[in-house]
């Protein structure tokens, strides 16, 4: 599953005005990977993925997307590269209804059949947007929310996705759900996927592999096999989740950090 | 039912003065609060996309309609008046995308106090240059209709006024369809819900915003068009943007129907206050409906309060 770099990212360095949030980070996304990046609240990984598709601009660092620099470029320069970035908390267009928020998502391509085709396969993989098409954005539920934010971000026909805490608020059911479809669009559609999540449990299962954020920077950086099975990991990210099989070891740490 | 107070020759329909008064006077302050309506649209159109309050939108309004006069009426240049119709609203909306482009996006990060002062300042300027180049004298439009009358059973209407209520409708028609149906109104919807969506979409939302002030003067400069078809405009006549602010506010300042509508009952109560008010009151009527509204209504007649679901 190791296809060529897709995104390379190099000692990279972010500031909100005097705030340094990102503290030169490197990492490496392969074509047809999904890679997570885990972290607490505040680690910074939402601003790294600002960063990367250009919202932020870098003060220090590159970040070569197919080998082309892209930092310090328009994010919709970058979008139009094939990079779409699925915000946190589902930042929709609240007043449209669901298929114009659908429409917006394909506002950088001419395309207007593979356009026509791509809505058909937004809606199949997730039919209740199909059913709610008229429906005002502004008044589905979270999870029906989330579900819409990454349909409109397939929109742009991206190879890679950065994803935002998409499990962020919702029920685990609609978490499983959600996560079930990040794979199939990996499997099926080829998009290569940047996941950023605070559950560690649920983005170490789909991932190949994973970087570890604290306080803007990275602090391991492992296969999602290994990460999933390192002491640290298990103590700092999984510790707190109890309804595993091996959920009694893990209870157990869980006491001995506290 | 019928009132015939006066002559009833059977010829007009029968209608009695005071209903024929009140119509008359209806049509007026519909005419007028098209134009307050216009220039509330321009308010709420870029506070929606760029939440900046632009307070020169009335001057722009007088500076639309002073381009004109000086295109079109015969003591000055005299071009075909359609000409200086759409030179006027090409200049004023270039006008308004180049005040983006140079002065406000490099204000970006500043207090929101520092644009409001800005647009204050540059209707003093617009002002002051319109009193420099055409005078202070008010002025008219040499509209190609004027002066004639439509009579609608009884009722005698000034093409001026049913004119403007027209083209005000056609434009806000014109505008709906840009909104929804093109991809460059749907893209200025989704910077004015959604800014940083908007970003991660691909929408190149500075340009966008850029856009949304060039619209702004364009519908001015239309709105100027239609006061000084209908009546004597000078450089002081701007001011009457304050009035199309309370029509903003009263609409729910984030709403299009909303300015529109909000203007129109401003434009109707004015007449009516005049007629039954004492004078010097009536001027006041404007504002006393947006206390009464922001008492009782705070979000607007036509507010779309967004609650984010969590
Ligand atoms: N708009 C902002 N202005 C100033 N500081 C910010 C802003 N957004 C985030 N930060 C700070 O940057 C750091 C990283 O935040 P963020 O990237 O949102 O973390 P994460 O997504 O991992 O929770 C935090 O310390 C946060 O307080
Ligand atoms: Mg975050």
């Amino acid at each position: 599953m190791t296809g060529e770099p897709v995104l390379q990212i190099d000692n990279l360095e972010s500031y909100y005005g005097p705030i340094m949030a990102i503290r030169g980070v490197s990492l490496e996304v392969r074509k047809g990977q999904i890679v997570t990046v885990l972290g607490a609240n505040g680690a910074g990984k939402t601003t790294l993925l600002r960063t990367i598709s250009g919202v932020m601009n870098p003060a220090k660092g590159t970040i070569l997307l197919n080998g082309e620099p892209i930092h310090g470029r328009e994010p919709d320069a970058i979008v139009a590269m094939g990079m779409v970035h699925v915000p946190e908390g589902r930042e929709i267009f609240p007043l449209m209804s669901v298929a114009e928020n659908i429409a917006m998502g394909a506002y950088v391509r001419r395309d207007t059949s593979a356009v026509r085709r791509d809505e058909e396969m937004v809606y199949g993989y997730f039919p209740m947007l199909g059913e709610r098409r008229g429906q005002q954005a502004g008044t589905l539920s979270g999870g029906q929310q989330q579900m819409l934010a990454i349909g409109r971000g397939l929109m742009a026909a991206p190879k890679i996705m950065l994803l935002d805490e998409p499990s962020l608020g919702l029920s685990p059911l609609l978490v499983e759900e959600i996560f079930a479809i990040i794979r199939r669009l990996n499997e099926e559609q080829g998009v290569t996927i940047v996941l950023v999540e605070q559950n560690a449990r649920v983005a170490l299962e789909v991932a190949d592999y994973g970087y570890v954020m604290e306080t803007g920077r990275i602090v391991m950086a492992d296969t999602a096999h290994t990460l999933e099975n390192s002491k640290d990991i298990q103590a700092f990210y999984l510790g707190v989740r109890e309804e595993t099989q091996r959920g009694q070891r893990r209870w157990k740490q869980r006491k001995t950090w506290r | 039912m019928l009132h015939c107070r006066q002559q009833c020759d059977g010829n007009h329909p029968v209608w009695g003065v005071g209903e024929l008064d009140l119509l008359q006077l209806s049509i007026s302050g519909l005419a007028n609060g098209c134009v307050y309506g216009l220039i509330a649209l321009g308010f709420v159109l870029i506070y929606k996309a760029t939440e900046a309050v632009n307070f020169a939108q009335g001057d722009f309004m007088m500076f639309g309609a002073f381009i004109t006069i000086w295109l079109a009426n015969s003591y000055y240049l005299g071009i075909n008046f359609w000409v200086a119709v759409s030179i006027a609203v090409l200049i004023m909306g270039m006008l308004g995308y180049l005040l983006d482009m140079i002065v406000l996006r490099r204000m970006f990060g500043q207090p929101q106090i520092a644009v409001v002062i800005l647009t204050i300042a540059l209707g003093f300027i617009l002002r002051f240059l319109a009193g420099a180049i055409w005078a202070h004298e008010p002025q008219s439009l040499e509209f190609p209709l004027a002066g004639e009358k439509i009579t609608l059973g009884g009722l005698v209407l000034g093409v001026e006024e049913v004119a403007v209520i027209l083209v005000t409708f056609a434009l806000c028609g014109l505008l709906y369809l840009f909104f929804s149906r093109s991809r460059l109104g749907m893209a200025m919807q989704a910077a004015s819900q959604n800014q940083l969506a908007a970003y991660f979409m691909g929408v190149p939302v500075k340009r966008i915003q850029s856009l949304v002030w060039a619209l702004g003067g364009m519908v001015a400069a239309v709105a100027g068009v239609l006061f000084a078809s209908k009546g004597a405009i000078d450089p002081s006549t701007g001011l009457l943007g304050i009035k199309a602010f309370a029509a903003a506010v009263i609409g729910g300042f984030g709403s299009l129907p909303g300015a529109l509508i909000g203007g129109i009952i401003i434009g109707l109560v004015e007449p009516f206050a005049a007629y039954g008010l004492p004078a010097g009151y009536s001027q006041i009527a404007p504002y006393l409906i947006m206390l009464l509204v922001l008492i009782f209504r705070p979000h607007g007649l036509f507010s779309q309060v967004q609650k984010k679901k969590v």
